[in-house]
């Protein structure tokens, strides 16, 4: 694969739940190598999106593919990655084996996980800092631990396309640092990878790429040609003071 | 002491009695980890009331109605998964609505027939002494079949339990695993209820595996935990029945409620009065018992 190239791109894409339509007439394209930012408020459709390009919504109108290929359902070489409030974090489960289950899909129903599996996820534990957690309970850690583990699991799969939703909300500065220096590996090593956030000078510093959405895109493009006071106005509603600290931010 | 452990055992009825029960214990504590975490008790008592119409068709047409409460169960179970896809009907609605209609309709027919009173009564207390060998083959059968598909689908039930929406992403059919899940369930359920009848099948599910909450923190130890508390409320249970002539549903689910009063108050670490003495002896506040892994990391 070229650097840069298209991996995840969507056409004219509409969702609809009951008689609301969540997304109009979507068209983006998401590259390799290159992390990019979904902005919006809530209600936007930045989930939505993001479940259409990982396999899990179909599309009312119009479609999905990846790597060239129609997506009519969940692929192998795409992980997504929750928001926190989606998980039961009361369940009895430890780091470890919450980690090891993203393997899920590659491995035998027949037998244990291996002892090489469980030095993978040792190592992506290792990697976002939590190897020394590995047998607490998932209940045991904060909310920026908890993204940890999630990443954590999202590295096992070393899928081509990341996508993960909320990434940066209610986790500490710590956290947030370290999910930065692991998302620009991952695009080193030629991974798309895809946020939603509502932080604007976030994506500012992290984002190669920015897609202002509220139902319908808004703007598409680098962040420091993005983030004008027209386009944020468009997208968050009201007015956006200090735009130029933001792009210089971007710059 | 040893004759009075030995005696219940020289009947026949006693034997099969503490066999089913201890299977039985086993079966439904296991599952009933996974009613417990997924907080799908209503659900559980649900299903034991919805699978009275196919007791009573194979009473009326002469079959075996543990056999009938089965077909009832997975009719039953893929009826509320159908109805509860329907974006404007919640799960619990779903069961609700199919549950009491089941049961009115197991009644409706029950009451065409004479005689219903008898059967309507061990349909409700369970009739356990009256267990015969092939009724002990199907529950190991059926135990076989549970267990070995928890044991199989092990990943995929602990997945779709506490984070679904990454299952999904990864690929694994919600509906179709849910489906899974609500027909052991069922089948659970069905042979738990000629053991304790209907009105405490839930016990069964619930109390053993709520009990193992409060003693585990590890999902494989609270199945084992579950299941082995099942089992021993049932042994338990049973000598009580024998001895002391109280109906042995009851008896059994007296002792289970009995092990999970004393674990919330004794356990260590969790229970309710372990934490105050632990508070006394420490001086600190009882919340400072949860541990909680500080929040800086490391490297």
């Amino acid at each position: 694969m070229t650097a840069h190239s298209s991996v995840l791109s969507c056409t004219d894409l509409t969702v609809h739940y009951d008689n609301r339509s969540a997304l109009r007439g979507v068209n983006v394209t998401i590259r390799s190598g290159e992390i990019t930012a979904l902005l919006g408020p809530n209600g936007a459709g930045k989930s939505t999106l993001l479940k259409v390009l990982s396999g899990m919504i179909s599309p009312s109108h119009g479609w999905a593919t990846f790597e060239g290929t129609a997506l009519t359902g969940p692929h192998t070489g795409i992980t997504y990655v929750p928001q926190r409030s989606d998980v039961d974090w009361k369940f009895p489960i430890s780091v470890l084996e919450c980690t090891l289950l993203g393997l899920i899909r590659s491995r035998s129903r027949w037998t244990p996980f291996s002892r090489a599996d469980k030095a993978v996820a040792m190592a992506a534990l290792h990697n976002v800092g939590m190897d020394h957690l590995a047998h607490a309970q998932i209940d045991a850690l904060s909310g920026g631990q908890q993204q940890r583990v999630f990443l954590a699991r999202a590295l096992m799969s070393q899928s081509r396309a990341l996508l993960l939703d909320e990434p940066f909300t209610g986790v500490d500065v710590p956290t947030q640092e370290m999910l930065v220096t692991i998302l620009g590996s991952l695009r080193e090593s030629g991974t798309a990878v895809v946020y939603a956030t509502h932080d604007l000078v976030q994506a500012a510093q992290t984002a190669d790429h920015a897609i202002l959405i509220n139902g319908e895109v808004i703007a598409d493009g680098s962040p420091s040609t993005v983030f004008t006071e027209n386009n944020l106005g468009e997208t968050f509603g009201g007015s956006i003071v200090s735009i130029e600290s933001l792009r210089a931010v971007a710059r | 002491m040893i004759s009075w452990l030995t005696e219940p055992w020289q009947f026949t009825f006693m034997q099969h009695a503490f066999l089913a029960i201890m299977l039985v214990g086993v079966i439904a504590g296991a599952i009933g980890v996974f009613v417990v975490l997924r907080g799908l008790s209503f659900l559980g008592d649900a299903l034991s009331h919805a699978v009275f119409p196919g007791v009573v068709i194979t009473f009326i047409l002469g079959g075996n109605v543990v056999i009938g409460a089965m077909i009832a169960a997975v009719i039953i179970s893929i009826l509320i998964g159908a109805v509860s896809q329907s974006d404007r009907i919640k799960n619990d609605t779903a069961i609700g609505v199919l549950f009491a209609g089941s049961f009115a309709l197991g009644v409706a027919l029950m009451s065409l027939q004479s005689g219903y009173v008898r059967d309507l009564n061990s349909f409700l207390f369970g009739s356990i002494l009256g267990v015969s060998r092939a009724d002990l083959w199907l529950t190991g059968a059926v135990g076989v079949i549970v267990l070995g598909l928890i044991l199989i689908f092990r990943r995929e039930i602990t997945l779709i339990s506490f984070d679904r929406v990454f299952a999904r992403s990864a690929g694994l059919n919600l509906w179709l695993y849910d489906q899974l899940f609500l027909v052991l369930l069922a089948m659970a359920i069905v042979i738990s209820l000629q053991m304790v009848g209907n009105i405490l099948v839930l016990a069964m599910l619930v109390t053993p595996a709520a009990t193992a909450r409060l003693l585990t923190d590890n999902l494989r130890r609270m199945v084992v935990l579950s299941s082995c508390i099942g089992a021993i409320s049932g042994v338990i249970g049973l000598y009580i029945s024998y001895y002391q002539g109280v109906p042995s549903g009851a008896a059994i689910v007296l002792t289970a409620t009995a092990i999970f009063g004393l674990t919330f108050l004794f356990a260590p670490g969790t229970g309710a009065i372990s934490i105050r003495v632990r508070y006394r002896m420490h001086r600190g506040h009882p919340e400072d018992d949860r541990d909680v892994v500080p929040d800086q990391p490391v490297d």
